[in-house]
């Protein structure tokens, strides 16, 4: 197990640079002079536009200047906005919000998504079975800032339910309306991974051995069908939270949320590029972090797979 | 037999997988429904004429966002263009969108998951840091800085700019198929009847090809009749941040984006263009199932 | 998440005697319009806590490096200028200067400055304070975004050159050719009185220094930037507490503030926000307290006059202003005046403005010059700014006509896209061409390629004066070497009217500009659109906050209920 993580986070080396020089790449590469724009109506100031050329490497062919990002990151050093912000401690502050943000909506995914695949796996055909079906299907047909509009004007505006933003205060009630907003799409795919998965299981051999064993029918459900079930299930989540921690952009933005993908976002509107690509080397190690943890989980899940 | 899908050579195979799939979809009210639906659409992508008269850039300021009635039945947009015009005229980026994109991360998705699956060893580490490389980056983030790195401007052809699109959301989608396919290729590799195969001495050509693809596609036609819907709504999304199509393409996704800041005026606005985007995710969905079921040799 | 407004965008290359200064020789601050309220706050003290939107700032919170909106509303609460622009009026007077006196030339100007002025960290506001920052902002190698304000573009203070720097052949700035560290034309003549010596006459500097870039700083900031950075430090009603980044920037009033009016709320939350909607969202809700600008799904239908009923306004912006441009030097294809002419005549700005902003909510322009303004005159642009099918027809039936599709530039962000795609239909309806918005996501790139005289069809070009006088108008965008001349309009008819204006005072100044205003619509090289209103809301928390004359709150202005 020791030596399975271990390699794990050696594979882990390529693929962060492979990621991260992409960015870098996309970000640095942006059309035009990076500095367009940031002065109104008027060209910069020669001599800015010549400081922050130095004090971003741009003048250097691009391994180059990457490869001089690189030897900072690995100092600990981000970096430091065009606001002369630490890039490293915008994103520890930005990052809790979002992390809390992603759980808010992992938990509705799983309290909601799962229950309601079980029940519409269970009963295939059933009326509770269409429902399911039907309502994951309207919610993943709307457009994310349609369902954060309408329900930030109901329940946040009108009826005052819940606080229309989220703003400096994250806490978890403020956080329960863009949670659900940004769990909506996700919750549709939990729900039919799970509905599919547990209908697949039930007729496997596995299960019908243990019927036939004599087996309580709960017990086959509630053990062997569950846990064979919940492996596609917790491969998505755990993948779903990692998308989430970068993905939030646009409810991030409805609900002013002072997270990551709105950070990001900023950073590609006013060209903060140094910001975005540290924003997303943390995203891509926060994520494959989560996923190491995935594949130790799916190995516990399901004992076919081992780790050894 | 005659009609089979599969052609003249499956012909020879009695009751091929193919073949019994197809006699069965005939015979599903679900796939026929849905067919029927994604036909309609198709046409509509295609001869957007046949369905209206009305040309969808000829607009009248004066009637700007006018609720349905009897002249024009989805009522105007903000521009006083015809609604109903747009909406057909709408099919073709936003189906186009959705299909392109699905097809590509499904086939490169299931190639790259597949081979690593199989195989494992060496190869799986290689391909699966290659694909966590694309799929450590958000979706949408990455679409966007795809997108704002090579913007589409006035001169792109429509067909680029879709087309860009496609891409933006490819490049980063396949990789949930990939991961999928090579989880469930896992799972089946090790499974009685392919253990059996093998034990008989077939290829592994062979066996990837007749036991572990059909066995381990129906997750994959899940998640793409799923994530073709979430592809369509991804363009609007796209479209609403401002780096997506771009007028004078006519999308569904525009028309949508454009609707949201007028929810509360003229509802009309946003109900067709986004009834037509969940019909056609619904049936997109309807006709996955329908073959899922249909190719899944378990349920027979 | 859209939007991206700059601050003010020029200080006009002036040369001229158009403005009278209000206040000259008195020692009042002219604050005495903004004392409507008088709501008894002054005896208590500054009380209760108010939110306000903002964005957030793009660079560090130092004057002279401070160019955006975010950024600029805080510098603006945290400090006072040695002349300050009227909140209502924008008529400068004096600040934290006791006088300005010009020599007969207005080529030299002796500033003295009040006693009893001090920095948020108690060390006093000197001469030196003001000569200093100065200097640091004009300095090449200090890299300052608002360097050119003390450059012939600006102020024009003598030896500035050999302080700014050289650049070279492409624009590229040369390393090492800044060779002095501060401007010959400043020196200090004792604690409380120095000297500004212009390398032109400028009869505008008194104005000129009401703008931002020209604060004074405390001398720890020289000493230490790092630490001024994360805890900046000037002279004004507030000061800074806190900054979380994305998040807010929290300032309280300055108890030992010198100036006129005094502060009548204890803290200001700049709250920022990505997305405007959500800020509308949070005023409706009662969750926001003050919103500058009410966004689109606001005006949609005029909700926002129910939604926030009873707190809201709507306010002519005077110094604001939309037109379209025609590029004329990287293209033939818009040579032709009566080309422009007919384009113009088929723009239905009532409609437009309807279907874009709803009705109503901006007005239709028909001079260069936004009600308001000194030397504005309604209806300079005549026929021409009215919509009239038949005779665009008519005239566009005279011309060579568009080649291909009309395209209109623009950034699609900011609401921008909504009025283009409205204005294409116009056209289109009106002189049967097809018609496009050609768009970029962004102000920056889309300023990109106009600063890069790249576009060759009409563009979006806005306008945000930096003091409300028809020659802050005229000048920087029409005139030929015209510092946001973006479209290369060349008249020389116009540029020797404008030169003779600004050796005139009063009237007389004001009729050669009316004059050369006049050029603008035989020449119709430039399409008045609309004259921006502000539409802003706040909560049941405070009393109605005004809002300056460039359309941003005026932090002074600011109580709360009781």
């Amino acid at each position: 197990m020791g030596r399975y993580v271990a390699r794990r986070l050696l594979q882990m080396i390529p693929v962060v640079i492979g990621t991260t020089f992409i960015i870098y790449a996309l970000v640095w590469a942006l059309p035009g002079d990076p500095f367009a724009g940031r002065c109104g109506a008027r060209p910069c100031p020669a001599a800015y536009v010549a400081d922050m050329t130095a004090k971003y490497n741009l003048d250097d062919p691009l391994p180059l200047a990457y490869i001089q990002y690189l030897g900072n990151l690995l100092r600990g050093d981000f970096g430091e906005t065009f606001q002369g912000l630490s890039v490293g401690e915008e994103l520890l502050r930005a990052y809790p919000t979002t992390v809390k943000l992603a759980l808010v909506a992992i938990a509705f995914e799983i309290i909601i998504g799962i229950g309601a695949g079980i029940l519409a796996g269970l009963r295939r055909g059933s009326f509770i079975d269409n429902l399911v079906l039907v309502s994951t299907l309207v919610v993943v047909s709307i457009p994310v800032f349609v369902i954060g509009s309408v329900l930030q004007l109901f329940l946040g505006m009108r009826w005052g339910i819940f606080p229309a933003t989220v703003g400096g205060d994250a806490s978890l009630y403020n956080l329960i309306l863009p949670g659900f907003v940004l769990a909506s799409l996700s919750l549709a795919y939990v729900a039919r991974l799970t509905r599919t998965s547990l209908a697949e299981n039930r007729r496997a051999d596995y299960v019908r051995t243990a019927v036939a064993k004599g087996l309580p029918q709960r017990r086959v459900i509630g053990i062997h069908t569950m846990r064979n079930s919940l492996i596609p299930v917790v491969t998505f989540i755990g993948a779903d939270f990692g998308a989430l921690l970068g993905g939030a952009i646009v409810t991030e933005g409805i609900f002013n949320v002072p997270g990551v993908g709105n950070l990001i976002f900023r950073s590609i509107t006013t060209r903060d590029g140094v910001m975005v690509t540290g924003a997303v080397t943390v995203l891509v190690l926060v994520f494959l972090l989560v996923n190491l943890l995935v594949d130790l989980i799916y190995g516990w899940l399901d004992p076919r797979i081992s780790h050894g | 037999m005659s009609r089979r899908r599969g052609g003249g050579h499956a012909a020879a195979v009695p009751r091929s997988l193919a073949g019994d799939a197809w006699r069965d979809l005939r015979r599903s009210p679900l796939f026929v429904g849905s067919a029927a639906i994604i036909l309609v659409l198709v046409a509509m992508a295609a001869v957007p004429g046949l369905f209206t008269n009305a040309d969808p850039r000829a607009c009248d300021l004066a009637y700007s966002r006018q609720p349905p009635s009897g002249d024009a039945w989805f009522g105007y947009d903000l521009q006083g263009c015809d609604m109903y015009a747009r909406t057909i005229y709408g099919a073709r980026a936003s189906i186009l969108v959705g299909v392109l994109t699905t097809v590509v991360i499904a086939v490169v998705g299931s190639v790259v998951g597949m081979f690593a699956g199989y195989h494992g060893g060496r190869v799986d580490a290689l391909l699966s840091r290659f694909t966590d490389m694309f799929f450590a980056v958000p979706m949408l983030l990455g679409a966007i800085i795809v997108l704002a790195t090579f913007p589409s401007t006035i001169d792109t052809p429509s067909w680029q700019t879709i087309g860009k699109v496609v891409l933006a959301l490819g490049v980063l989608g396949w990789t949930t198929v990939a991961r999928l396919m090579r989880s469930t290729v896992i799972q089946v590799k090790q499974s009685d009847y392919v253990q059996a195969a093998r034990g008989l001495g077939a290829g592994s050509r062979r066996v990837l090809l007749r036991h572990v693809l059909p066995n381990a596609v129906a997750p994959v036609v899940v998640y793409s009749t799923i994530i073709l819907g979430v592809f369509v709504v991804l363009e609007a999304t796209l479209s609403f941040l401002g780096i997506g199509l771009q007028a004078p393409v006519i999308s569904w996704g525009i028309a949508i984006s454009d609707a949201r800041a007028y929810i509360r005026q003229s509802p009309h606005m946003l109900l067709f263009p986004g009834a037509f985007l969940s019909v056609t995710v619904l049936a997109f969905i309807m006709l996955g199932d329908a073959v899922r079921d249909a190719f899944d040799p378990r349920l027979r | 998440m859209r939007g991206s407004t700059r601050r003010g965008a020029v200080v006009a290359a002036a040369v001229g005697l158009t403005l009278v200064l209000a206040a000259c020789g008195g020692d009042d601050d002219g604050g005495d319009d903004s004392g409507s309220g008088g709501d008894g706050g002054s005896s208590e003290g500054p009380t209760g806590s108010v939110s306000i939107n903002s964005t957030q700032p793009e660079n560090p919170l130092i004057p002279t490096t401070t160019n955006e909106v975010g950024g600029g509303n805080i510098v603006d609460a945290m400090w006072t200028g040695l002349v300050s622009y009227d909140s209502a009026t924008g008529e400068p007077g004096l600040a934290v200067a006791e006088s300005i006196e010009p020599n007969e030339d207005f080529t030299q100007f002796t500033i003295t400055i009040k006693d009893g002025w001090t920095f948020h960290d108690g060390s006093p506001v000197t001469a030196q304070s003001f000569v200093d920052a100065w200097n640091f902002g004009a300095y090449g190698p200090n890299a300052q975004l608002n360097q050119y304000f003390f450059g012939p573009d600006g102020a024009n203070i003598a030896g500035y050159d050999a302080v700014a720097g050289q650049t070279d052949d492409t624009g590229a700035f040369v390393e090492g050719s800044a060779t002095a560290e501060t401007m010959s034309g400043l020196e200090v003549v004792d604690e409380s009185t120095f000297t500004v010596t212009l390398g032109s006459p400028n009869s505008l500097f008194e104005t000129i220094i009401g703008y931002s870039a020209f604060y004074p700083m405390p001398e720890s900031f020289f000493t230490d930037q790092a630490a001024f950075i994360e805890h900046p430090v000037g002279n004004g009603p507030f000061e800074f507490v806190e900054e979380v980044p994305n998040t807010s920037i929290n300032l309280t009033a300055f108890a030992d503030y010198a100036g006129d009016p005094k502060p009548q709320v204890e803290n200001i939350e700049y709250r920022v926000y990505a997305d405007l909607d959500a800020a509308y969202a949070d005023v409706v809700a009662n969750q926001l307290d003050i919103l500058d600008k009410i966004p689109p799904v606001g005006l949609a239908g005029d909700v926002w006059k129910t939604d926030l009923e009873g707190r809201s306004a709507s306010e002519p912006l005077t110094t604001r202003f939309t037109s379209m441009t025609f590029p004329l030097t990287n293209t033939e294809a818009w040579a032709d005046p009566n080309l422009r002419k007919a384009i113009s005549l088929a723009i239905d700005r009532e409609a437009v403005i309807a279907a874009a902003y709803g009705p109503g909510n901006y007005v239709p322009a028909n001079s260069w010059v936004p009600p308001g303004n000194d030397g504005y005159v309604e209806g300079t642009c005549g026929e021409w700014c009215e919509f009239d099918a038949t005779k665009a027809q008519e005239l566009y039936a005279q011309t060579a006509g568009v080649q291909g599709t009309l395209l209109i530039s623009s950034n699609s962000d900011g609401g921008h896209r909504e009025w283009v795609e409205a204005a294409c239909t116009s056209i289109r309806e009106t002189l049967g061409i097809d018609c496009q918005g050609d768009y970029d996501p962004d102000f920056g790139s889309f300023r990109a390629r106009v600063n890069a005289n790249e576009i060759t069809n009409p563009f979006r070009t806005g306008w945000v004066a930096d003091y409300p006088s028809i020659q802050n108008f005229l000048a920087p965008l029409y005139t030929s070497n015209g510092s946001a001349n973006d479209g290369g309009y060349s008249n020389p008819q116009f540029d020797e009217l404008i030169r003779q204006a600004a050796g005139l005072e009063g009237q007389e100044a004001l009729d050669l500009y009316n004059q050369a205003e006049s050029l603008l619509s035989e020449d119709m090289a430039i399409i008045p659109l609309w004259y921006d209103n502000g539409q802003r809301g706040w909560s049941t928390n405070v009393n109605e906050p005004q809002f300056t004359w460039k359309g941003y709150v005026d932090p002074l202005s600011i109580s709360v209920q009781n």
